[in-house]
């Protein structure tokens, strides 16, 4: 049957069982645009501003693994997405982008609205096309979706001139693709995983270090037997978190310039690690050569090659994708029914309790003045630690990390490479439409929430009910705690002095606005905000200590167990 | 250390840049980047000369390799391999110059390919030295005009690079 090119596009991606398109229509989506109009399977998300919308569908695909759907016009359209798909590939989320472009004949006119999107988005997608012949269409969505979430993921963009959406062809979806340039390892090298094991049943102070990939990958359940069975310590990074249950005894939180002491200072006295999906990146093991003083020997397991030996030379290196990995590490260990060092590990063990004895994270909290580590333990409790929470940038996002104890692996859910502010918000849209039923927090701050306030309007429109945590200092916390620490005090640009009434904004948004400024009514009016506020968005704007830190701290370019602790200042 | 990277690509629109994006990007160092399309039209095939320890040449590779429209990576310079460039001079020619040209180009197996009553145009094939070695023989002053192609490598005997 003949198709236009713009039904092909929604054929595609019914083709591809999508629900949810996140998007915002313009001149050259506007045939696609119709065709959304014309069928009620897909159901097409309509934002506020371009960035929401690949923000939203990224964090839809971390909540749910399934690939995030955008759509965007040309020329602004696209210029807006980029800070979001540059989010989505610093953390590797399989998304596709699909993005109008001006009719071919215009392209390299200067045209309006025309951009070089495949030039510019080059350097922050995994691949891109631009469609030249409404024959490649179906094909090339194909592809898209098929690279976006085999191998390491990644967000892939398809740019589709305005005329290849009305142009006519023959219509077939392909069922397989095969592409002689792209052929991801799967499974690990049995010979690479028995070394890797002799090495840890050897081992004397060994650690496990995972990231992002055991989420990515859904390998929380093997990397949790395989923690259990060799009786090891385990620390996660920012993107790992939910990855092992954190209220195990055998966890010792997140690792890095704001990791525990505990974890810290293991991760840098272990004669073995073992890395998982996880890439040694500078706000982790921070200076490189301070770590590489303690000899240890690097097991690497990664399905991306170029992440192994990029920053610390690696002993094994094991390229394969987690879960088949992991499989194999547990059969070969039930097979040889070995067991690790237990006396060494005892008093391996012994030596981190002391260090967890240190109690890195405890603060204060009295009765004037609340402090925001109180307000994220207190939604941790309120929340049953089952919710999904997002967050934006900065200190709050710290405060989280270190305060919300994910037992679940895709319940966290923010920018860790970019480093996005504004992720937040439309984040929490995304992760609501993946899980209707769920509850979703934004730990925000703000500066971040700012960023993309005006999606409270999608949110009302589509009836989203999402607690916004607003750890409101006045500040832009991080800038300013650098600012105190490394620039003397001077806080150039991170006050804030003209904030909105946060309560009103909220209301004329249409939802319901809170603001909190006493300790004692902080747990209420979460509370209140959880129940009777069950299916409203609730703007929670907590008035918070505006000097607080975020400690333990590793500052750039120091070792990893060179932290500053609270109690130190 | 200098390497040379032999890469098959897609004969795509955009798969340069793509390659020479990724260098800029991540600070790499090209010496010289040279492509065609090889027999088979839908490939490409580049020759680029890098420098770096052997730590970013393995990274250099390995993000060479993730590149989606990129087929194969051999570091030529790992194992027995020929390499040439191809260089055209424009040089003054005349009075006595003339003849010195005509016997330099000879020493140096060079050919003249175009001939005006004061200048000569020389083509001349080699490695990189070789080509370097020609233009320090000659007087500087008589150069009009180079251009060169940058290093194309091949595998020697046995060592094939093809899909």
């Amino acid at each position: 049957m003949q198709l236009t090119g713009a039904e092909i596009v929604i054929r595609c991606l019914q083709e591809e069982k999508v629900e949810h398109v996140f998007g915002y229509p313009g001149g050259s989506v506007l045939f696609i645009y119709d065709e959304f109009f014309k069928q009620d399977q897909i159901k097409h998300v309509l934002v506020r501003h371009e960035q929401g919308a690949v923000h939203a569908a990224d964090a839809y695909s971390r909540s749910s693994n399934k690939v995030g759907v955008c759509m965007v016009t040309s020329g602004p359209g696209v210029t807006n997405a980029v800070t979001g798909i540059a989010t989505a590939y610093m953390d590797s989320i399989p998304m596709v982008v699909i993005t109008g472009q001006v009719p071919t004949a215009y392209i390299g006119q200067d045209a309006f609205q025309e951009a070089d999107t495949v030039g510019i988005t080059r350097p922050c997608v995994k691949h891109n096309f631009l469609v030249k012949d409404v024959k490649d269409l179906a094909t090339t969505i194909k592809k898209a979706f098929y690279l976006a979430k085999t191998g390491r993921p990644g967000p892939v963009l398809v740019d589709i001139p305005k005329d290849i959406t009305a142009q006519k062809c023959e219509f077939q979806y392909p069922k397989t693709i095969a592409m002689r340039s792209y052929n991801p390892v799967v499974k690990g090298h049995a010979g690479q995983i028995k070394k890797a094991l002799q090495i840890l049943l050897e081992a004397k102070r060994p650690i496990i270090y995972t990231g992002g990939g055991v989420i990515l990958s859904d390998s929380a359940e093997q990397l949790t037997r395989l923690t259990r069975t060799l009786g090891f310590p385990i620390t996660q990074t920012l993107m790992g978190l939910g990855g092992y249950p954190a209220t195990d005894r055998q966890f010792l939180g997140m690792l890095g310039m704001h990791g525990t002491y505990e974890a810290n200072m293991a991760m840098q006295d272990a004669d073995v690690v073992l890395a998982i999906g996880a890439r040694f990146d500078d706000r982790v093991i921070g200076n490189p050569n301070h770590f590489s003083q303690v000899t240890r020997k690097i097991i690497h397991v990664d399905i991306d090659p170029s992440s192994i030996s990029k920053r610390v030379k690696v002993d094994v290196p094991i390229v394969g994708n987690v879960p088949d990995v992991l499989d194999e590490m547990l059969k070969q260990l039930e097979a040889a029914d070995a067991k690790a060092d237990s006396k060494a590990l005892a008093a391996w063990w012994k030596e981190i309790e002391g260090w967890r004895s240190r109690n890195c994270l405890k603060y204060k909290q009295g009765k004037d003045v609340i402090t925001p580590q109180y307000v994220v333990e207190k939604l941790y409790e309120v929340t049953g630690g089952d919710a999904f929470i997002t967050s934006d940038v900065g200190q709050h996002q710290m405060f989280a990390a270190q305060f919300y104890k994910f037992d679940k692996p895709r319940r966290w859910i923010n920018s860790g490479g970019l480093g996005t502010m504004g992720f937040g918000l439309p984040a929490a849209m995304g992760v609501r439409f993946a899980n209707p039923k769920a509850p979703v927090a934004c730990v925000t701050g703000e500066g971040s929430i700012q960023m993309c306030i005006q999606e409270l309007s999608t949110c009302k429109q589509y009836r989203l009910p999402i607690k916004i945590i607003n750890l409101n200092n006045g500040y832009l916390g991080m800038v300013r705690q650098w600012q105190e620490m490394f620039h003397g005090n001077r806080y150039s640009e991170s006050y804030v002095d003209a904030l909105p009434d946060f309560v009103k904004l909220a209301e004329a948004y249409g939802h319901v606005g809170m603001r909190i400024e006493k300790p004692a009514d902080v747990e209420p009016a979460l509370r209140e905000a959880f129940t009777k506020h069950k299916s409203d968005l609730v703007f929670l704007d907590f008035i918070i200590d505006p000097k607080a830190n975020v400690f333990p701290m590793v500052a750039a370019g120091k070792g990893l167990s060179e932290m500053i602790l609270a109690e130190e200042l | 250390m200098r390497h040379i990277i032999s890469i098959l690509i897609e004969n795509e629109s955009g798969a340069l840049s793509r390659v020479s994006g990724l260098f800029s990007a991540r600070g790499y160092n090209i010496e010289s980047l040279t492509v065609a399309p090889t027999e088979d039209a839908s490939l490409s095939r580049m020759t680029i000369v890098s420098i770096g320890s052997d730590d970013i040449i393995e990274q250099i590779t390995k993000q060479l390799n993730k590149l989606i429209d990129i087929v194969k990576v051999v570091d030529l310079s790992e194992a027995a391999h020929i390499e040439r460039e191809l260089m055209l001079v424009k040089v003054r020619a005349t009075g006595k110059d003339r003849e010195e040209m005509k016997r330099v180009a000879d020493i140096f197996r060079g050919r003249i390919i175009d001939v005006t009553e004061s200048s000569y145009v020389v083509e001349l094939t080699g490695n990189t030295a070789k080509l370097d070695a020609f233009l320090d023989a000659i007087d500087r002053s008589l150069i009009l005009e180079t251009v060169r192609t940058g290093v194309c490598g091949i595998g020697r005997g046995d060592r094939i690079l093809r899909v």
